[in-house]
């Protein structure tokens, strides 16, 4: 694609990393994201899933950012916040929606819904409903990559408030003692449920405590694609390269409120329209067009695509099959 | 025939299994370097080098989190946790994650893992190194739980918690480490699940795990002595637990005394008690007694320990009650 030397002097260096699929693929999947979660709330209201949901909207950059220098066969831990990284890992939305519609062809077969989407075989060993609850575990998937020399990333993405649980010292402690390959993603998005960072912590960083495990702890713009995807970079080659584990912190904002039942009444509307206004997709978009990167059209195209996608996705959870009662003990074994 | 040790049944277990499979890797506090807490891994750090056996700090949590994230990437973690008290350190790993990954997956993933801990008092090691909290873990639906009490069992059943898909806690008793016994040269699994008649007999049944085997024994020798025959069944697993084998048992006997060092309350006897009623109810001739311990924390002092723990005469004095 033709570019004007002066646009490269301005581009960011990420740019130099990622080629023009690579670019479209970012873009794609957080137009995915975004429009799973609206859709979701959608049908949330139109009563066709029930239970409870914890969305991302806004968050969709630092989902994508870290998941992109990755290798198909890495692995990632996701969050109860985690539809975000399911796509950005490369989930069928289908299979996604279906989960979380509770029926028998989801990924988990209606078994975990939305707070336990996992894609084994895609790399994808599952979203947690405890907070802080794959921190641990991260630890032993990096342990065993490097046993078996198989050069395998773990990636795992936590909150800021999950920062605050006993999990996680003992997590980044213990990987930082065995030099793992594990790339820890701090999604900041201010609160841990109604209780801002403010309040919940002494620092103002939780990249700040990476050095009491001696392990490098990098703070980025979260709603910046870019500078997420630089610093997971870094992190993803330190941990191949046998220089053990880091910590990104991605500072970001969830426009919704934490779950289905919060009413939102520990933050302004004016902060939340700040936030808005930052919103990584736009973000992204106007600098690949900007850079020559993106036409205005394939742009267009892309958002276009991913509805469309959405749309069908829907539409093959809505008419899937139940799990059947009679399978109720399936995969019970003790 | 050979004399083997309790704990060495256990080594040569973890040892046999490593051989037969690069996948098994040891982890936890002093297992490596130090030979375990009560020397049950000592050697095996030279036999297979430090990539597979590994010191982990003090960190249940993240040791049996990493069980759990090994498991669901190609190895076969056997972690030990030191004291089964310090079980409580760990419980989301062990509850929400471990036990749960199977089913909330849908059947697409799995842990393979082992927990050992060594539970029981005896040692006057106080009310936070002398629980029995199997029952706790035999409530989760997800966990395996597998008790043994004789050496071969030992042996026996972790080869066979090793080869599981999915989650086994073996728990041993502390007091049987360095306890021997003779035993068949050749060493084989024992399937989970499986418990075993230890003593024949037609007046009443004895039901029991663990350390309480032997006391449960003396109960049936001294109670002989007063011609009343009592079978001893050692359960081996209490969960799943040999529900038929019981039931076979009790059409015998009529009667049935279950026994554990655990506290009575809220406890296994109590499961098995209430599940024979609801299934053998017209065999039974007597109400079912439970021998365990009080509702109490485990007291430090030996006289206090001694008047805590039960032993054959809680058990001979429930057999007696039963032939009132």
């Amino acid at each position: 694609m033709a570019r004007t030397s002066a646009r490269r002097r301005n581009a960011h260096p990420a740019l130099d990393l990622l080629d023009d699929a690579a670019l479209e693929r970012a873009l794609r999947r957080m137009h995915l994201i975004r429009k799973f979660e609206e859709a979701a709330e959608q049908s949330y209201i139109r009563g066709l899933i029930h239970g409870t949901m914890h969305l991302s909207i806004g968050q969709e950059a630092s989902a994508v950012g870290a998941v992109a220098p990755l290798r198909a066969d890495d692995y990632i831990l996701s969050t109860h916040r985690g539809h975000g990284h399911c796509i950005a890992k490369g989930a069928d939305t289908k299979l996604m929606f279906a989960e979380f519609f509770g029926k028998d062809n989801g990924y988990c077969r209606g078994r975990g819904g939305s707070m336990h989407i996992a894609d084994i075989a895609g790399g994808n060993l599952g979203a947690n409903g405890i907070v802080g609850g794959g921190l641990p575990i991260a630890v032993g998937v990096g342990l065993s990559a490097k046993m078996r020399r198989s050069g395998q990333v773990c990636m795992v993405f936590f909150g800021d408030g999950a920062s605050n649980e006993g999990a996680f010292h003992e997590a980044l402690n213990l990987a930082a003692i065995w030099r793992l390959p594990v790339v820890f993603v701090c999604e900041n998005n201010q609160y841990g449920m109604s209780m801002s960072t403010a309040r919940s912590m002494p620092v103002a960083n939780v990249a700040d405590r990476a050095a009491a495990y001696a392990m490098p702890g990098q703070i980025v713009d979260g709603n910046d694609f870019l500078a997420v995807f630089e610093a997971a970079h870094a992190a993803c080659e330190a941990a191949r390269s046998g220089e053990g584990p880091s910590l990104v912190e991605c500072k970001t904002y969830r426009l919704r409120g934490h779950s289905k039942s919060d009413r939102n009444l520990y933050r302004t509307k004016e902060e939340i329209e700040s936030w808005r206004a930052r919103d990584p997709i736009p973000r992204l978009r106007d600098t690949l067009v900007t850079v020559g990167r993106l036409s205005d059209a394939r742009a267009a195209a892309i958002e276009a695509e991913a509805a469309a996608e959405i749309e069908a996705a829907v539409e093959f959870a809505r008419t899937s099959p139940d799990p059947d009662p009679r399978e109720l003990e399936r995969d019970v074994y003790a | 025939m050979a004399e083997l040790r309790f704990a060495k049944a256990i080594n040569q277990a973890l040892a046999d299994a490593m051989r037969d499979d690069p996948a098994v890797v040891l982890f936890g506090e002093d297992v490596a370097a130090a030979g375990g807490p009560f020397g049950v891994t000592r050697g095996l750090l030279d036999a297979f080098g430090p990539q597979r056996v590994l010191d982990a700090p003090i960190s249940e949590s993240a040791i049996v989190g990493a069980a759990v994230g090994a498991a669901l990437c190609g190895l076969k973690p056997v972690v030990e946790i030191m004291f089964m008290d310090f079980v409580t350190l760990a419980m989301d790993q062990i509850v929400n994650q471990a036990a749960k990954a199977r089913f909330m997956f849908g059947g697409r993933g799995g842990v393979p893992l082992v927990l050992r801990m060594p539970h029981g008092g005896g040692l006057n090691a106080g009310p936070q190194h002398s629980q029995c909290l199997e029952a706790w873990l035999a409530h989760v639906p997800g966990l395996k739980v597998v008790v043994p009490a004789t050496a071969a069992d030992a042996y026996g059943l972790l080869r066979s918690a090793i080869d599981d898909p999915d989650p086994v806690v073996v728990v041993e008793h502390k007091g049987l480490y360095a306890l021997s016994e003779t035993v068949d040269e050749t060493l084989v699994r024992v399937p989970i699940g499986q418990g075993r008649i230890a003593r024949a007999g037609r007046d009443a049944t004895i039901a029991t795990y663990g350390a309480l085997l032997r006391e449960a024994l003396v109960a049936a020798d001294r109670l002989a002595a007063e011609g009343m025959s009592c079978e001893v069944v050692d359960l081996r697993s209490v969960q799943p637990w040999d529900e038929a084998l019981l039931r076979e048992s009790v059409a015998r006997t009529h009667r049935l005394v279950v026994a554990h060092e655990a506290v009575e309350a809220f406890g296994v006897g109590a499961e098995i008690a209430a599940r024979m009623v609801e299934v053998a109810f017209d065999d039974l001739d007597a109400p079912i007694l439970r021998v365990g311990a009080p509702f109490m924390p485990v007291p430090f002092a030996k006289s206090l320990e001694m008047a805590y723990r039960p032993g054959a005469d809680r058990i001979v004095a429930a057999c007696r009650r039963l032939m009132e």
